[in-house]
């Protein structure tokens, strides 16, 4: 083994590396909240919703389930641009990675949020909405206090699973350049040739995070499982 | 809005002299599913062998099973690929990763993508695999046990064919996920049907029409593998469970 270690390079760093953290954090935070916010909504209008409007949330949700999440990002990366340039009629107009980047995340992950939501709502027994109906509750009534609050219980473990899902996709907006935590990486280990130290810190620092997450979920199924008893 | 749609675009040459555009995806898609199904018969063979091993008496093969899986399963494939990629050559024996460089790029590519999507699937997979065993009531392995048989045939003969048959719906997922994470290989250069849609899109001038068709083929593939893995299910169930109706 004929390599010298030399994590200077990193210590210096980390300011820059901090900057490209928060990046991704800002990703998981806005991709979370809109793609649970979004998700419910689908679920919902899917679930109980007319007709019309829920097929076509369905094949919403089966399209961008069924493409890689790099072709999403790409898409919007690479097309957003003209179609914006069309509306506004500004033909130098630019749209930053960025922008790309979080449009991306909040329409894919939507339709990830939303297949769980949906099954979180379906295990929720339906003498729940007959009881909340017998109260003299409307169905969004019903919906609010009675279903959503037990199938948010229900679903917790799942929907922490996919943000971890979702903080390990963040690190796909490599692929058009934006400065997360793995694209400040990048730059640094190119910068100083320093590549080897700085994938094994970025590895571990992920797999610190998603690790927390993990056990995050243990822990609540396992407390649930002495709830149901 | 002023864009001029064409659609026979992908029958024109193209720039770079490799043929008609049309032939460029289609050879990104050959990449594609040589990539996943190689990954996925791979991946399925280690999962196997990762899952069998948590649910063993022993602790060593547990443990050893256990943190595979975890290390694997939470660190993002991008950031798993370029391990293998820029810093497990350079910590080989300085022989070794002098070879690994000298290879033709576009095997180096392919053979780091399949190394690194095989393991982050097989992580995957193995904990359904372990799920299947572990919804097994322990009788069958007591009664597998009562009849002399050893823990090897106990889980050939006994555990393995249900378990197997009650994994197949979730592993369908985890099979469409190879087809689509397989596209981290442009990351590295390894030019897959995603990879090409992006070179289609920036040579020939017409985005949308190579985006639209490099969706309606993913959206086939998935079609196909739905299809595909529904068959296998109806061929394979158990019968006397709730799932086999």
């Amino acid at each position: 083994m004929g390599y010298d270690f030399d994590w200077g390079s990193l210590v210096r760093a980390w300011p820059y590396l901090l900057q490209g953290l928060r990046m991704t954090a800002l990703l998981v935070v806005v991709g979370m909240g809109a793609g649970i916010g979004l998700g419910t909504l689908f679920a919902i209008v899917r679930m109980f919703g007319p007709r019309p409007l829920a097929t076509i949330i369905g094949g919403y949700v089966n399209l961008f389930r069924s493409i890689p999440l790099i072709l999403t990002i790409l898409w919007f990366y690479f097309l957003m641009p003209v179609v914006a340039r069309a509306v506004t009629g500004d033909p130098n107009l630019s749209v930053g990675p960025i922008y790309a980047a979080i449009a991306a995340f909040v329409l894919a992950e939507s339709a990830y949020y939303c297949e769980i939501i949906r099954a979180g709502i379906g295990s929720v027994r339906s003498e729940q909405m007959q009881a909340a109906f017998s109260l003299g509750m409307t169905r969004w009534q019903g919906l609010r206090n009675v279903v959503l609050p037990q199938a948010f219980r229900n679903m917790l473990p799942s929907l922490i699973n996919q943000t971890i899902a979702l903080l390990k996709d963040t690190s796909l907006v490599y692929v058009i350049s934006l400065n997360d935590f793995l694209g400040a990486a990048t730059a640094i280990g190119q910068r100083d040739g320093r590549v080897v130290e700085v994938y094994i810190f970025v590895a571990i620092v992920y797999l610190a995070l998603c690790s927390t997450g993990a056990w995050a979920v243990t822990k609540l199924q396992r407390r649930r499982t002495v709830l149901a008893r | 809005m002023q864009y001029s749609w064409d659609w026979f675009v992908f029958f024109k040459p193209s720039v770079t002299g490799d043929g008609p555009y049309g032939l460029m995806l289609l050879r990104g898609l050959g990449w594609t599913i040589l990539l996943s199904l190689l990954a996925w018969i791979l991946a399925f063979g280690i999962a196997l062998a990762a899952g069998v091993a948590r649910t063993l008496p022993g602790r060593l093969p547990r443990f050893a099973a256990a943190t595979y899986v975890h290390c694997f399963r939470n660190v993002p494939l991008l950031v798993q690929l370029f391990l293998w990629y820029f810093v497990v050559p350079e910590l080989l024996p300085v022989s070794w990763g002098n070879a690994i460089k000298q290879m033709n790029p576009t095997t180096n590519q392919f053979l780091t993508v399949l190394v690194g999507l095989t393991l982050y699937t097989a992580a995957k997979a193995a904990e359904q695999v372990r799920a299947g065993i572990d919804s097994l009531p322990v009788s069958q392995k007591q009664a597998a046990m009562a009849l002399g048989l050893g823990t090897a045939a106990a889980y050939r003969h006994v555990i393995l064919p249900q378990a197997l048959r009650i994994v197949i719906p979730p592993m369908t997922s985890d099979f469409l996920n190879v087809f689509k994470n397989s596209a981290v290989a442009l990351t590295i250069g390894l030019m897959e049907l995603t990879g090409q849609t992006r070179q289609l899109s920036e040579f020939s001038a017409h985005p949308f029409e190579a985006f639209i068709a490099a969706t309606l083929v993913y959206m086939l593939i998935t079609y196909g593998v739905i299809v595909l893995m529904r068959q296998i299910e109806l061929r394979t169930r158990v019968p006397g469970l709730l799932g086999s109706r």
